[in-house]
């Protein structure tokens, strides 16, 4: 009798036979302990638990429900990314500032993320708004702020104060632990790489157009020098800002760094910006 | 294999399992335990009906309770506005010469001020507003602008030599050796004049003959006694306070190239009674006028 209701387990004994097993015949006298009756399914539990790589598949099968229903919504949901007027690509030379910022590892100590908060707003300026790293591949946002958040420092100082405190953050401020970046400075680059950077990132999505992309290595000399004819470049980056940032003769990394910093967060014009507030 | 105990009488039944002869009971799981798992359920679904949650066709649900972290921070921002509405629209409209006559409203602006100070002009001034090479300590009573209030008021709300306010004080020192107005031997000459208007020239020989250079081309700005003019920013060269400091190199470097310090105009990010609480706050660290 016991081999008919449970095939795969010999060692249950039929639950009838049993007298510490009550079933829910019993109730309400009693509360049912019966195991449950074996069925095709929880038969199986044996052969999925020993067979690792089907145990594997399943259980990822199982996380991927959490991911569909908690990152599948972001990518078609209305009000994720709101569209903001006045956020553009970057341009050439801060493209390669921003690369300088990623291969530094600033990231690892400066967010660039104004979190919807009192204290964030008052020091920082306007909560960051998704769109306005739209065009970050990837994002800057980080995670931990050893040094204070990055995402509006742009036209916070001037270039001789980011000059002096990448060369020795102590001069500016003593109580700073960020190391010296000095040899930015030294570093003169030609951007003979800037436009394979920027196909790469149309490759990835962002609207570069073939006049940027045929442009992008003029338009990377040009932002450095006020002397140069700049015009087309600020036509195709609004707002770009024009100058020898490092104060020395050659485009170094040191200008494209703070062609960088300079322009993060001032591209949208916050006095006409409503926010909804379904966010 | 490990010897497996023998089952005794009224032991709980095992689930069936058997792993290499190790079997489990099936004990039922703590009440406590069962309780509080459910419990965290009914909590989950409760909260994602009182919160923005579930993920629908073009939103998400707004949740019952209506909230979000944008009117959270609007709401928070408002309170604390409202909380120093009264003392902040007094500072915004009182005479600035006024405010220190007025002990609440000066124990107001200096604390208030000494936050903004920290947040926005910490960076350049340092911490203590002592300065550093090329920003201006603001402790000691040299000033490049002026020291009273209204001129503290009007540098911080302006800012200087920047490209953003066009009311920002501004002027510029000819880069006397680089656009070739001086040549070599007069910037040596009048470095040395300069030095030994406050110390000991490197060459007391071309420290005198500096003297003439000084004021065929300083002292429009820097007037004849060099102590400056604060209507054009022009330091003190006759004190031992230096901006960019008062070695040989330094002031060569000064007259060769010029130096073209940048502040920010502060009235596009502070309100009104904020940049006259830092203005009260820098006012009262001891140099105010």
């Amino acid at each position: 009798m016991s081999d008919e209701k449970t095939p795969n387990n010999p060692k249950i004994s039929d639950p009838e036979d049993d007298p510490k097993v009550s079933t829910l015949e019993d109730m309400p006298d009693e509360v049912p302990n019966e195991l449950p009756h074996h069925t095709w399914f929880l038969d199986k539990h044996k052969f999925i638990e020993t067979n690792a790589t089907l145990l594997l598949v399943l259980s990822f099968l199982v996380v991927t429900v959490g991911g569909i229903v908690e990152i599948a919504p972001l990518f078609y949901l209305q009000n994720t990314i709101e569209k903001v007027e006045g956020v553009r690509p970057y341009s050439p030379l801060e493209l390669t500032g921003r690369e300088v910022y990623i291969r530094e590892g600033c990231y690892v100590c400066h967010s660039q993320m104004i979190r919807p908060m009192r204290d964030e707003v008052e020091r920082y300026g306007h909560y960051s708004l998704a769109a306005e790293s739209m065009y970050d591949h990837p994002f800057q946002w980080g995670s931990k702020r050893t040094g204070p958040d990055l995402a509006r420092v742009g036209g916070r100082y001037s270039d001789d104060w980011h000059l002096d405190h990448l060369r020795d953050p102590q001069s500016v401020v003593p109580e700073s632990v960020m190391p010296k970046y000095g040899f930015l400075e030294n570093t003169i680059i030609e951007g003979e790489y800037v436009q394979e950077l920027m196909e790469t990132h149309q490759f990835v999505g962002v609207p570069y157009t073939e006049e940027m992309i045929v442009n992008a290595s003029a338009d990377f000399r040009a932002q450095a020098d006020p002397d140069s004819d700049y015009d087309g470049m600020l036509e195709r980056y609004p707002g770009a800002q024009v100058r020898n940032f490092d104060r020395q003769p050659g485009i170094s990394e040191a200008d494209a760094l703070i062609a960088y910093l300079q322009m993060l967060g001032t591209l949208v014009d916050f006095s006409t910006f409503t926010p909804d507030a379904s966010r | 294999m490990s010897k497996v105990p023998p089952k005794k009488a009224g032991d709980p039944e095992t689930t069936g399992h058997s792993w290499d002869g190790i079997e489990e009971f099936n004990n039922p799981l703590p009440r406590w335990w069962l309780w509080t798992f459910y419990a965290t359920i009914i909590w989950g679904l409760g909260y994602t009906i009182a919160y923005p949650a579930w993920p629908m066709i073009n939103e998400a649900t707004a949740g019952v309770l209506g909230y979000s972290t944008r009117n959270e921070l609007v709401e928070d921002l408002a309170r604390a506005e409202a909380a120093n509405a009264e003392i902040n629209a007094k500072l915004a409209s009182v005479d600035l010469a006024s405010i220190s006559e007025d002990p609440e409203l000066t124990q107001y602006a200096t604390s208030a001020g000494g936050a903004v100070f920290r947040t926005f002009c910490a960076q350049c001034h340092g911490s203590g507003a002592a300065g550093a090479k090329g920003y201006p300590n603001l402790l000691d009573d040299d000033w490049l602008w002026g020291g009273d209030i209204e001129s503290i008021h009007y540098t911080i709300s302006h800012g200087i030599r920047n490209e953003q306010d066009f009311d920002a004080r501004y002027s510029e020192m000819p880069a006397f050796g680089r656009d070739g107005i001086l040549d070599g031997e007069q910037v040596d000459q009048v470095v040395n004049y300069v030095m030994s208007l406050s110390g000991d020239p490197q060459d007391a020989a071309a420290a005198q003959a500096g003297e003439q250079v000084f004021a065929d081309n300083c002292v429009a700005c820097h007037g004849e006694d060099a102590r400056g003019n604060r209507d054009m920013g022009a330091p003190n060269l006759a004190d031992a306070i230096w901006l960019y400091g008062g070695d040989y190199d330094a002031l060569h470097e000064t007259v060769m190239n010029a130096r073209f310090g940048v502040m920010p105009p502060w009235s596009q990010n502070l309100s009104e009674a904020e940049i006259r609480a830092v203005a009260s706050y820098v006012h009262q660290l001891g140099g105010g006028e």
